[in-house]
């Protein structure tokens, strides 16, 4: 039987900003797949491209050259079936933590009560319901980001795309916020691409850590990580775990990977 | 944070708060009384404090206050609420759309730098000298500083917000009233703000120079008689419906922005 159709296509993706010699290119020959199901991190040094390539699936900003479908479609422009995380949480501060969950399933149409019920249900998800009412600035930063993470599941996207989304969180609330991730992750499977600047996170959460070297932004090493979920504490501790680490850490700082 | 500690924290706040208030207090009594003092002894021709508030009781007790005020706040009222209605969608337009901007901005630009009492003798040479040409006036000047706070409302507002809007689904229209409306209010405030301020401040200036009835009228007449406590009446009236405006567009403020973290951005 035929392989099932990746995810996320990435294909000789290039993108270069502005126009002339000012002229700079973000990434360069990027292509991946991204199965079903997967989670894929990518790691790499400022520059590299990471964020520029997952927002080009997200489709906020426009590619050069080369193809991205998502779930067989080409991307044209964002959409609610690609859920996006940002690492400055972007909740709309004028809106309680409801109205924020609720913002997109009203654009698609859900009906008042059924809005309720549905927002009701992410914000227990993520541990919020207490603060169901409240306003942004009230919250957390930890707080914050799981609103964000609610409303991106609220609408039921068929991918998750989040950008350093704990990387302005302090170490314990963003290995708990790991650890919720991948629970709901071992229940929904929903396809994730990560974006992270923390080699430890990366190879926690992964199927596959992608490392990407800077000057021009290029995909450099496919780092398989061959641990089972769930992933518990031991792993994180494991023998496994450090080799992995160290593969990936090696990937991003090395010399060799910077030199163009 | 103990809760004893908050207790003690909201104490002190509230000791600081009322001895602000009792520092006012002292201050505003110790000004009248210098004032007095130097009328009393006769080191001015000001007149005293007890003459002003004489006059004040006699121009109110002949509703003569009531009606310059009435004249004054009519005029900036309608012209303010003009000019804000007329900004704020001019405002979003330029923010919104390139063209708009492109065209309009250079107009706007030009004319904030000309004091709108300097447009008076143009308005009354083509407007006569009823009401018109000082209602216009008065719009152009909360016109002006409101288009301006409006449109960099819209140029600031956090393009992280509307990437969040669009990965939702959201199409330009709601980005617009859902992100955009919300997102520069802060800055349209500040504009009403500042508008109504200036509008205040043209208001009693165009009375000066050409008008029959509102308080900059009565002071006009007053310079006039030398009728000194009749100026000063109309001064604190001036500053008291200043302070009230000003106040009453903050409170607004402070309740639609009241999603604002403020002090940490």
């Amino acid at each position: 039987m035929a392989q099932p159709e990746p995810k996320i296509i990435f294909r000789h993706v290039n993108k270069i900003f502005g126009e002339g010699p000012g002229a700079f290119q973000a990434v360069k020959d990027f292509s991946l797949d991204i199965a079903e199901g997967e989670i894929v991190t990518v790691v790499g040094p400022s520059g590299c491209g990471k964020s520029t390539v997952m927002n080009i699936a997200a489709g906020l900003i426009p590619l050069t050259d080369g193809e991205c479908l998502v779930h067989g479609r080409e991307v044209k422009g964002p959409g609610p079936d690609r859920g996006v995380i940002f690492q400055q949480y972007a909740l709309f501060p004028w809106l309680t933590v409801r109205k924020n969950v609720e913002f997109g399933l009203k654009l698609k149409g859900i009906k008042p009560e059924e809005r309720r019920t549905l927002a009701e249900h992410y914000i227990e998800m993520v541990g919020l319901s207490d603060f169901a009412d409240s306003l942004p600035k009230m919250l957390s930063g930890g707080m914050k980001q799981r609103c964000a993470i609610a409303r991106a599941y609220a609408v039921d996207p068929e991918v998750l795309l989040m950008d350093e989304p704990f990387g302005a969180l302090d170490a314990l609330t963003r290995v708990r916020l790991q650890e919720q991730l991948l629970e709901t992750w071992s229940q929904d499977k929903r396809t994730i691409m990560f974006i992270t600047h923390d080699v430890d996170e990366a190879v926690y959460l992964a199927n596959r850590v992608i490392v990407m070297a800077a000057r021009p932004g290029r995909l450099s090493k496919i780092i398989k990580v061959n641990l089972p979920y769930p992933r518990t504490d031991e792993i994180r501790l494991s023998e496994e775990f450090i080799r992995i680490r160290n593969e990936v850490w090696r990937g991003v700082y090395s010399r060799g990977a910077d030199a163009a | 944070m103990t809760k004893t500690d908050k207790n003690k924290r909201s104490i002190f706040v509230r000791m600081d708060k009322l001895a602000t208030i009792g520092l006012g207090i002292i201050s505003f009594i110790l000004g009248i009384g210098l004032w007095w003092f130097a009328t009393y002894v006769g080191s001015t021709n000001l007149p005293s404090p007890i003459d002003v508030v004489i006059r004040c009781f006699e121009l109110a007790g002949n509703g003569q206050l009531f009606v310059d005020i009435f004249a004054s706040m009519r005029r900036v009222l309608i012209g303010f609420l003009l000019g804000v209605s007329i900004a704020v969608p001019i405002g979003f337009l330029m923010g919104w759309y390139r063209l708009a901007r492109g065209l309009i901005e250079p107009w706007i630009q030009f004319f904030r730098v000309i004091p709108p009492l300097a447009i008076i003798p143009l308005a009354i040479v083509t407007m006569g000298i009823d009401e018109t040409p000082k209602i216009f006036v008065i719009f152009l000047a909360a016109f002006l500083s409101s288009v301006v706070a409006t449109f960099q409302g819209v140029v600031n507002v956090d393009r992280t917000y509307i990437n969040a809007a669009r990965v939702l689904g959201a199409s330009d229209w709601v980005i617009f009233r859902s992100v955009v409306v919300p997102a520069s209010t802060p800055f349209i405030l500040v504009g009403f703000r500042i508008g109504l301020g200036s509008a205040w401040a043209t208001v009693v200036a165009a009375e000066l120079i050409a008008a029959q009835s509102g308080l900059g009228f009565r002071m006009q007449q007053a310079q006039l008689y030398y009728d000194l406590p009749t100026i000063f009446v109309s001064l604190v009236a001036i500053g008291i419906l200043g302070l009230i405006m000003d106040r009453l567009v903050g409170r607004a403020d402070e309740y639609l922005t009241r999603w604002q973290e403020k002090g940490t951005a």
